[in-house]
């Protein structure tokens, strides 16, 4: 499943996207802009990106706290989006959600979530109602390292497992669960390893490389459409900014240096020396993508600041469908 | 129908079964999961014939995993089916609670209204039959404290089956608690689908000299509590919220405004119980026409005890009820 010309080209947009869209996001934090805590997903692109290359009409994905990139990846809109995290009625929550709960359920995107581990017994729902309603959709459970300690994660594999569901559970293994290390919080390595004790495949990939994502999440996918049921597949990636908020160096739990070497496997570089290499997309091609997706970022957050906060009368709405 | 003898009475487990078939015939969206539903018919024998009647598919035998249950449950509402979840025993709720309190309550709210959750949880609540502290318990105070869950309890087989068939029908999670006690207890069910509006309270026994609100198996002692009253010339009038959330204040205020008294029976225990949000409200829409506190009768603050001989002591009954109305009255039974 190589992917072809356009695919790369695809992959490539996908990842600028999310990297242009969480940037600005942090600078709007930083100068105190947008109210509330961000989690930016800056340095995991290639695992969104990969994964939702193959998702389309129909597809559900759950989410993490880090969910914007997994919205901009299945297509969210920019302006909609900026427009939530500064807590405008023009927002995908109307300002109710905000960073942490963002969601477009148009997208199967069934929202970012505040809980860690919140999303898999979800994801198992969504994966039971494609086969119950006889579809070939399938869902993609993204979460983390940290939330695969947690209980529910543990619940939805074993049911998934058992009732051969549509789903992939993606792990985006950053290394840290909050701000402990991986090997502080769990005495194995490959988190990959636990699909076995639920009677389905777990493979590793490269979570920096988005060619390898795309392609083991293709065949994961493939196998969940064909009714054979769910695989984990664990993408090892790092997180270029902090658990919450920007700063990302010189903070006590991880090293400067550690945080630079990561940086130079930066899954948009290599993917663009990828790209250069085999004469498809030019560097001045690549700022040519970026500088369209700069106005788009731009156009979105003029639109998102100049949009009117939610009507107080409108606190209460919509606790209850009517 | 027209007379009594042609009612048809059906014990609740059978109401509750029925309310389930009618459901599934009347839309293929409906399907129920829970642990042992399917091929053993639930502990409580609520799904027998089911799993006959409508596959493997639609009646799902789920493994013990109540935070996987309950999530099947919110994915699925949100991506167009109408489950019914049972959680076999009320107290399971707490392996589930993020799920509930978390995803299906605000679901919908934290996305702005776009999403739809037409979510059941049924399952079973109450003491008296000696299964101690972890299977006995009311927890029904801790969901109406949620906004975005709805709570009704069933006080026998006709508000069975009509909740269950308003729950599934409604598009927000709807949290339907019966009381195991009760699952023999027999009663009038038309058979046909009908369903019990979510806040609308019932009138079960009309009365003019004082007010006994009373909730799921509570209904049933304070309507026995009544009787007694009478010997006392006292004509109790005996309501039944049926669901606690939307809460049918409106009934309630009425009624107290012609009898001027008014008690309020649960099962959970009374501290930080349901009641004290009903007597709440009642001294603030209707002080000026009470004549009295209001009273509130529910369990000791313990978890349920196992011994016979103190679980008996722990459940309100309906000698307590009447005792309490007498108290409250001034007067000694």
């Amino acid at each position: 499943m190589t992917p072809s010309p356009e695919t790369l080209l695809d992959l490539h947009r996908r990842m600028l996207r999310i990297r242009l869209f969480e940037e600005e996001a942090g600078r709007l934090s930083e100068a105190g802009r947008i109210p509330g805590a961000l989690h930016l997903y800056v340095g995991e692109e290639a695992v969104a990106a990969g994964v939702a290359a193959h998702l389309g009409q129909g597809d559900q994905v759950t989410s993490t706290h880090r969910g914007h990139g997994h919205l901009v990846a299945v297509g969210g809109d920019f302006r909609r989006m900026f427009a939530e995290l500064f807590g405008r009625a023009t927002g995908y929550c109307r300002g109710k959600g905000g960073s942490m709960h963002i969601a477009d359920m148009d997208l199967g995107m069934l929202g970012a979530n505040g809980i860690v581990g919140g999303g898999p017994p979800i994801a198992v729902g969504a994966a039971f109602s494609n086969k119950y309603r006889k579809t070939q959709n399938v869902t993609a459970c993204f979460f983390g390292d940290g939330a695969s300690n947690e209980g529910s994660f543990h619940e939805a594999a074993n049911m998934a497992g058992l009732y051969r569901l549509p789903l992939i559970f993606v792990c985006e293994n950053n290394g840290f669960g909050e701000f402990t290390r991986q090997d502080r919080h769990q005495a194995i390595r490959d988190i990959a390893d636990r699909a076995a004790g639920y009677g389905f495949p777990g493979v590793v990939v490269d979570g920096m490389d988005v060619i390898a994502v795309y392609e083991a999440a293709g065949e994961a996918i493939a196998r969940a459409r064909r009714g054979e049921g769910p695989t984990l597949l664990e993408c090892k990636t790092y997180r270029f900014y902090d658990h919450v908020g920007v700063r990302g160096m010189g903070v006590v739990y991880r090293s400067d240096d550690e945080v630079r070497a990561w940086r130079e496997r930066d899954p948009i570089t290599l993917l663009e020396r990828r790209l250069a290499e085999l004469g498809i997309l030019d560097a001045p091609g690549a700022a040519a993508v970026r500088d369209q997706v700069h106005a788009e970022v731009r156009e979105a957050v003029a639109f998102a600041e100049a949009s009117p906060f939610p009507d107080p009368a409108t606190l209460t709405e919509d606790v209850y469908a009517s | 129908m027209t007379t009594a003898t042609a009612q048809r009475q059906l014990p609740v487990v059978m109401a509750i079964n029925e309310a389930i078939r009618q459901l599934m015939q009347e839309d293929p969206n409906v399907f129920l999961a829970g642990e042992d539903v399917a091929l053993y018919g639930s502990v409580f024998g609520f799904s027998r014939g089911l799993l006959d009647e409508f596959g493997p598919e639609r009646v799902v035998d789920t493994p013990i995993s109540e935070a996987a249950l309950v999530g099947l449950g919110v994915g699925a509402a949100a991506t167009g089916l109408r489950p019914i979840i049972d959680i076999m025993f009320m107290d399971f709720m707490g392996v589930a609670m993020d799920q509930l309190v978390n995803q299906a309550a605000k679901m919908r709210y934290m996305f702005g209204g776009k999403a739809r959750l037409p979510l059941t949880i049924h399952t079973m609540a109450g003491a008296g039959l000696n299964l101690a502290a972890q299977h006995s318990q009311s927890l029904e105070a801790w969901f109406c404290h949620v906004p975005g869950l709805k709570v009704v309890m069933a006080s026998g087989p006709y508000e069975a089956k009509g909740l269950l068939i308003a729950a599934v029908h409604d598009d927000s999670p709807v949290i339907v608690v019966n009381n195991k006690a009760l699952l023999g207890l027999a009663g009038h069910v038309p058979e046909e689908m009908y369903e019990i509006p979510l806040g609308q309270a019932a009138v079960v026994r009309p009365g003019t000299n004082f007010t006994i609100i009373a909730t799921g198996r509570m209904v049933q002692e304070s309507l026995a509590a009544a009787e007694k009253l009478l010997e006392h010339g006292i004509d109790a009038e005996v309501i039944d919220p049926r669901s606690l959330v939307p809460l049918d204040t409106a009934t309630l205020v009425e009624s107290v405004r012609k009898t001027h008294r008014a008690l309020v029976v649960h099962e959970a225990v009374r501290f930080a119980g349901f009641g004290a949000e009903i007597a709440a409200q009642l001294q603030e829409a209707a002080f000026d026409y009470l004549d009295a506190p209001i009273g509130r009768v529910g369990a000791p603050f313990s978890p349920v005890p196992f011994s016979p001989a103190l679980e008996a002591h722990y459940v309100p009954n309906a000698d307590r009820i009447a005792g309490e109305v007498l108290r409250l009255l001034g007067r000694s039974g």
